[in-house]
């Protein structure tokens, strides 16, 4: 029994906490990508780097507020920041947009002009971030970094193996389900969110219905921005901020869009999950779960891992490679907001 | 059948006037290292503006083509390790033996068993105890390889053949990796693809970071031969001195005394046999270029480029025309991306050595899709034109963004914290200027700069 309940704990600490907080981080990434797809209908390259400039942001106010001792105590002072960096990444999607994005939309120019435009802009926003914060590695995160320690754990159960709880990883599964929560009703019950709705399955339907697309298409990049700025700062207060890793999220962040079915929020959101739990599933060594689980005579020798954590993002190619060839619109039916 | 408009003439002129002004400026060395990637540039270009302008299938993987034309490079003409292939030769072998007979059964299996449940299940059965076997067999061969000599060996090595054939090689790597992908994706929307091509570029790439066995990972491979002269071979050479003695014999004459022309002499060989080794570099990938340039003329005017441009335009049409687009697709995607293997192979001929850590997405990908952009898909000579405005612009821009801050922070101290900030991050700017040129061309010359031609023929 005790031998059960220690794989239990060893699976949760090590596939089931980072999952789902790595998870929620690309679930918010993903709902961001498939606003644009569904709302303005591309690909948009440069999400990544929107992501990436909006965690910049955050973490220059987080150094201004600590060399003012500003803080939260045990929070970290960066979640006083966000609001800041929310601010400048809507306001940086609604430039570029304006700048941008606008003329090709009263162009009616084909999705992959579009995408192209959105590398332009991809190229643009990352010169910007490593001119103003260059491309060193930033840990940002302070106050109380561990809610429960292994250690602590190991103590109060009496178990062999420890349970960690990181406070980022408290605070991103926290305001990710505020803010999934808080997308879901907008979309569903006010007007402005019924209308996007409209918009996006039926766009010249919606424009004799009187909607005005201009209103659409500025909520959506208000939406875009928040969902970007925040999933940009979790991912750097979880892990650490650096401005290349953007661009490599951005190939995951695709791939939980187009599994979970792009265009549909609900997709992107169960993809999200999919990708993380597959990559951590599949780069997991098992060794230590098959340990306690299975009798002391046909334990394993190896590592009882599928692939070597190298492959990480191999695996949730391969992934939308396979939901590609079997289910073209994705595990829920995309293109509906 | 190459009649040239005069504005291509002027672009043409403008290209080689550019290499000359900098010969002039910076030197010739400079120069020809410029020119050199141009070259290369131009043919990733061209591999793109293929497929991309001629049918308008995307191809987002030129990073991975690129790397597997790298490999080739290695494979080609790395000497091969003995000690590593007595060590894993045979396990390998097993497992590749195995491997193949793993894709057979699996056919036979979706030949023979009708019945969609059973098909199914016989199929992940014996996929995944085939793959535990291969595994065994796999893991234990690699481990043994990995183990020969790792400080400079540890892997399987080359044929030891010249590097050259490795630009052959590295296009047929690179097409047998785009056959795969364009049988498994090449039925997906443009953007859909777009993803997933790059996505497959990142495996690609991160295969060869990690299998040490192969291409020895993020350990990289050094010191592969030169299909030119060595320069301290060159420096040695009889007759490579008296040619630099002849070119320059009234600038010596002038010099009378002895010791002072013969120190001038030496240097002067030492910087031409620098010019010299890329100077055959340069003649080598230029032939290269222009006997790709000749054939991807001749095959756009031909009745196939016709039937290209008849599928890019309108599918629908084109099927309806008894046109296979998706035999014609594939085709086309192999070919564009056979063209970017080559490229791949001459860039580590180029650099001597093969860094798999080195291909990033930013630099091997983007950029090569800004510079058929900007020269104008759908016309070759745009593509090379576009391969050499960005490659020299890139380049170019670190030197020109030091002088513009330095124009624009002319009243601060030297010692002001905004103006050490800029010029440190001098390297930065050419991602914005990349950008603005890119935004620039699709706003307002969305066709390119040398747009394809309308021809009604």
């Amino acid at each position: 029994m005790i031998d059960f309940l220690n794989s239990i704990i060893v699976l949760l600490n090590f596939i089931v906490i980072p999952g789902i907080s790595y998870g929620s981080q690309l679930a918010l990434g993903a709902l961001g990508v498939t606003f644009v797809y569904a709302i303005l209908r591309f690909a948009n390259f440069a999400h990544g780097e929107i992501m990436s400039f909006g965690a910049m942001i955050t973490i220059l106010f987080t150094w201004f507020f600590q060399s003012q001792n500003i803080g939260l105590g045990i929070l970290p002072t960066a979640l006083l920041a966000l609001p800041v960096g929310i601010i400048a990444t809507i306001i940086l999607c609604i430039i570029s947009d304006k700048f941008v994005f606008q003329y090709y939309r009263y162009q009616k120019s084909v999705p992959v002009v579009l995408a192209m435009v959105s590398i332009g802009v991809m190229f643009v926003i990352n010169a910007i971030i490593r001119i103003i914060i260059g491309t060193e590695t930033i840990k940002f995160s302070d106050g109380q970094k561990f809610i429960m320690k292994a250690k602590q754990f190991k103590v109060m159960t009496g178990l062999n193996e420890g349970l960690a709880l990181k406070s980022s990883q408290v605070i991103t599964i926290l305001i990710t389900i505020l803010l999934l929560t808080f997308t879901f009703w907008f979309l569903q019950k006010t007007k402005t969110g019924k209308s996007m709705r409209a918009f996006s399955d039926n766009e010249d339907l919606a424009l004799l219905s009187g909607i005005n697309p201009d209103r659409v298409v500025f909520t959506t990049w208000i939406i875009v921005g928040v969902l970007a700025c925040v999933a940009g700062t979790l991912y750097g207060l979880d892990k650490s901020y650096k401005p290349i890793i953007y661009l490599n999220l951005v190939l995951p962040i695709f791939a939980s869009a187009i599994v979970g079915g792009i265009g549909n929020p609900f997709g992107a959101v169960v993809g999200g999950y999919v990708i993380a739990f597959s990559e951590i599933m599949v780069t997991y060594a098992y060794k230590k779960f098959f340990v306690y689980i299975l009798p002391s005579s046909i334990e394993p020798t190896g590592l009882v891992q599928l692939l070597s954590t190298d492959y990480k993002f191999a695996v949730s190619f391969s992934i939308l490679v396979i939901v590609l060839l079997i289910r073209p619109s994705g595990i829920f039916k995309g293109r509906v907001l | 059948m190459m009649k040239f408009e005069r504005y291509e003439w002027l672009t043409i002129t403008i290209m080689i006037s550019l290499f000359i002004f900098v010969g002039f400026i910076q030197g010739w060395s400079v120069s020809l290292v410029i020119l050199n990637m141009c070259i290369i540039s131009a043919i990733m270009t061209m591999g793109v503006n293929i497929s991309w302008g001629y049918a308008g299938v995307i191809n987002f993987g030129v990073m991975g083509f690129l790397a597997m034309g790298g490999l080739a490079a290695v494979l080609v003409s790395y000497p091969p390790i003995a000690e590593s292939w007595q060590a894993g030769g045979r396990g390998l072998g097993i497992s590749f033996a195995l491997l193949v007979g793993l894709v057979i059964a699996v056919m036979y299996i979706n030949k023979t068993v009708i019945q969609k449940r059973n098909r199914y299940i016989l199929n992940s059965l014996i996929i995944f105890f085939g793959i535990l076997i291969i595994r065994h067999f796999y893991l234990n061969a690699t481990h043994n390889i990995e183990d020969v000599n790792p400080a400079i060996a540890g892997f399987l090595g080359g044929l030891g053949l010249p590097i050259i054939f490795s630009w052959i090689i590295g296009g047929l790597f690179a097409a047998g990796v785009a056959f795969v992908i364009g049988k498994v994706a090449l039925g997906l929307r443009s953007d859909y693809l777009a993803i997933v091509t790059l996505g497959i570029s990142e495996i690609v790439v991160s295969v060869l970071k990690h299998e040490e066995w192969l291409s020895r990972g993020v350990k990289n491979v050094i010191g592969l031969k030169r299909p030119v002269p060595y320069e301290i071979d060159l420096q040695n050479a009889d007759w490579f001195i008296n040619l630099v003695t002849y070119l320059n014999s009234s600038k010596l004459n002038n010099i009378i005394d002895v010791s002072d022309r013969q120190q001038v002499l030496n240097n002067l060989i030492i910087d031409g046999s620098g010019i010299f080794v890329k100077l055959s570099y340069a003649i080598l990938f230029l032939i290269v270029m222009l006997i790709i340039f000749y054939f991807a003329n001749k095959a756009q005017l031909s009745p196939w480029g016709r039937m290209m441009r008849a599928i890019r335009d309108n599918e629908t049409a084109a099927n309806a025309m008894g046109k296979d687009v998706v035999k014609q697709h594939l085709i086309i995607f192999v070919i564009g991306a056979a063209i970017v293997g080559v490229a791949g192979a001459m860039l580590v001929t180029l650099d001597g050595l093969f860094t798999p850590s080195g291909y990033r997405p930013l630099r091997f990908t983007f950029i090569i899709w800004i510079m058929v952009i900007v020269g104008g898909s759908g016309n070759n000579l745009g593509a090379i034109f576009g391969g050499f405005v960005i490659w020299f612009s890139w380049i170019e821009a670190a030197p020109l963004t030091t002088f513009i801050i330095n124009q624009l922070t002319v009243g601060l101290e030297p010692t002001n914290a905004l103006k050490l900030h800029l010029l440190d991050s001098v390297p930065y700017f050419r991602y914005l200027f990349m950008g603005l040129i890119l935004l620039l061309i699709l706003r307002y010359r969305p066709k390119g700069i040398i747009p394809e031609k309308v021809r009604h023929s």
